[in-house]
């Protein structure tokens, strides 16, 4: 083995590389989940977003093809029909309003009625002030909590704009909060470009009526939202007369489908993963295996002399699993090496994603290459066992 | 009797079957420098290996040191090889990647000595045989009469009471081959070590004590 180096590490490259495979794609198939979850971050995890669109079948007297709209009432029908809802809080969106302080304006912005409880479904990171509460609502006061971008354009002298006054509409606005929450989820509007202001003011401003845009529902701890979805449907359809069965009527989307379609994916991901490199892996193994029968047929004066001279079949048989074992070993080595030090250039290029595999993957992978070379050295040990001593002596 | 063979048959079954030994009685004591001289062919070597238990014979009785020589397993054999005898070969036989003193140290790994202990005494026997300043050199890096009193060095260092050689100044010059095989005479006086020796050298043969000639696989001493 020592004898031919370059044979033995080109032998080796085959479980150097595919231990390289496995590892690195784990590692940074755990580092893009991580990513791409960071996305959903503040958005509470079990929620549902309940929307209504054109009925699909006709029922009791009325026609298929019907508009209908969500309505304040709804609300408080969930509340109290589905207990096991947490957050029953509604919303609308008037898009592209222009938001104007001074000489200021900015005209991306979306004016979002919502309720108090909707911080709940989407966690803001409050840089100044306060949230919406149940008193705005109640008392339909014109204040308004406003995102980051839309700070950025009206106050870009920065500070404290709470106590100021803006413009959306025709209508001025106490501003009472900022909010910086940069979650990439949006619901009826990026959180960024919101100017957030009570539901029923936005209603009566934009003539609404009772009607809301959506409603957003969470589960309390340990409800399974999808088990609930029929009850929300029985609840809904009832008071504005559809078929609770016509789905389509009720676009119902739950995160936690969501998430576990995401999840669904990545464990999909990860299974291709484990297949091409344990593939890999194996087909270096049995390479390293191939090469070793050659050698060992090679080496048969050799191992002739040891028998020769008081090797037992047992003594040559460890030599050559040893010689397996460290020869995919060193092959392990180096592979987790080269990944750790490929993982930790990705992990620096993206700070605070978890793209390094764990110290103990790291060893078990070890371990598990090791004994690869038992089994690797398995076929050609049994070959040099049968080499009799006096294979020694045949002319070489 | 050290080594008492009684009607020794080896026939090899390699296609044609071919009857090598035809019936070998053979007697030598402990202590005896013999030659054994013989046409090629005649089955000087096969002899030498079912001696020196490389190799097994078909009937017939091999009784080494009171002991019978039968279906010894791995084991054993490989126990008898260690300790009981040693080998001198006509190419030498050292293995290539390891040095002179390593070559020397491998009979005692099988035996289990530390590895200091083995060091220690592989460089004495080189020292003796006059091979202490190539004590790491490769076999590639030495002449054929220094390969020779290596392998005459791992021979000698696990104390064997015989030592087979076959043809052990073949691959060497006549001035050489004088040299070791008066080292062979040396150790058989000094040490009592039964030698057997396999040669077509007749310069060779008459260094030693008696010669047994064979011709087609049968002793005509
Ligand atoms: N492993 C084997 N299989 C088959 N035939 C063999 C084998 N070894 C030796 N022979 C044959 O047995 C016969 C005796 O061989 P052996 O090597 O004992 O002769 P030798 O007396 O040592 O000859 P030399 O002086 O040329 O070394 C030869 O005809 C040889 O071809
Ligand atoms: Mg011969």
């Amino acid at each position: 083995m020592t004898r031919n180096k370059s044979r033995s590490l080109l032998t080796g490259f085959g479980v150097f590389w595919g231990l390289f495979m496995l590892l690195f794609m784990l590692g940074g198939g755990n580092g893009f989940k991580a990513m791409m979850m960071k996305n959903f971050e503040g958005f509470a995890t079990n929620t549902a977003i309940l929307v209504a669109d054109r009925t699909t079948k006709p029922y009791k007297g009325f026609q298929d093809g019907r508009g209908w709209s969500l309505e304040t009432g709804d609300i408080e029908r969930l509340r109290r029909m589905v207990p096991q809802l947490d957050v029953v809080t509604p919303s609308l969106s008037i898009w592209s309003s222009s938001a104007v302080r001074e000489e200021y304006s900015y005209s991306d912005a979306v004016v979002k009625g919502i309720g108090a409880e909707y911080r709940q479904v989407e966690e803001p990171v409050l840089k100044y002030g306060r949230y919406l509460n149940e008193m705005d609502i109640l008392q339909e006061r014109k204040v308004c909590v406003i995102g980051r971008r839309v700070y950025d354009e009206l106050f870009p002298e920065g500070g404290d704009p709470c106590g100021k006054y803006i413009r959306a509409g025709a209508i001025y606005y106490q501003v009472v909060g900022v909010d910086f929450s940069a979650s990439n989820i949006s619901v009826n509007g990026n959180s960024q470009d919101a100017v957030l202001i009570p539901f029923p003011v936005a209603q009566k401003i934009y003539h609404r009526g009772n009607r809301i845009d959506l409603i957003c529902v969470t589960g309390r701890p340990g409800v399974t939202l999808s088990t609930l979805e029929t009850r929300i449907r029985e609840v809904i359809a009832e008071n504005h007369f559809f078929d609770p069965t016509d789905k389509p009527a009720l676009f119902i989307i739950d995160t936690e489908q969501l998430f576990s379609m995401v999840d669904t994916l990545f464990t999909g991901i990860n299974l291709l993963i484990w297949l091409v490199g344990l593939g890999t892996i194996l087909a270096g193994a049995i390479g390293v295996s191939n090469i070793m029968l050659v050698t060992v047929k090679e080496r048969t004066i050799e191992i002739g002399i040891r028998r020769a001279i008081g090797a037992t079949p047992r003594d040559i048989l460890s030599q050559i699993m040893m010689e397996s074992v460290a020869l995919t070993s060193a092959a392990g080595v180096l592979g987790i090496m080269f990944t750790v030090a490929c993982l930790a250039v990705l992990e620096k290029s993206n700070p605070g994603m978890p793209f390094q595999i764990g110290f103990w993957s790291a060893i078990l992978a070890l371990v598990l290459v090791a004994l690869l070379g038992v089994v690797t050295g398995l076929a050609p040990a049994t070959r040099a066992m049968a080499i009799k001593p006096v294979d020694a002596m045949r002319d070489e | 009797m050290l080594i008492d063979l009684k009607d020794i048959n080896k026939t090899y079954n390699n296609g044609q079957p071919l009857h090598v030994l035809k019936g070998i009685t053979l007697g030598i004591e402990a202590g005896e420098f013999v030659s054994i001289m013989g046409a090629s062919g005649s089955g000087k070597s096969t002899l030498l290996n079912i001696l020196g238990i490389l190799d097994n014979y078909d009937t017939g009785e091999y009784w080494l040191d009171g002991t019978l020589i039968k279906n010894l397993s791995e084991r054993q054999g490989a126990d008898y090889r260690n300790r009981m005898i040693g080998f001198i070969f006509q190419s030498f036989n050292l293995i290539s990647f390891k040095t002179a003193v390593e070559n020397v140290e491998l009979p005692l790994f099988y035996q289990g000595v530390s590895r200091r202990k083995r060091h220690a005494m592989a460089m004495e026997y080189l020292d003796r045989l006059g091979l202490k300043d190539w004590a790491s050199h490769y076999p590639n890096e030495m002449s054929g009469g220094q390969k020779q009193r290596v392998a005459i060095a791992r021979a000698l260092i696990t104390h064997p009471r015989i030592i087979l050689a076959d043809e052990p100044t073949g691959a060497l010059d006549s001035k050489t081959s004088v040299e070791v095989m008066d080292l062979l005479a040396q150790l058989n006086r000094e040490e009592k070590v039964t030698m057997i020796i396999v040669t077509h050298d007749p310069t060779v043969a008459s260094k030693t004590r008696r010669t047994i000639r064979i011709k087609d696989g049968i002793i005509e001493e």
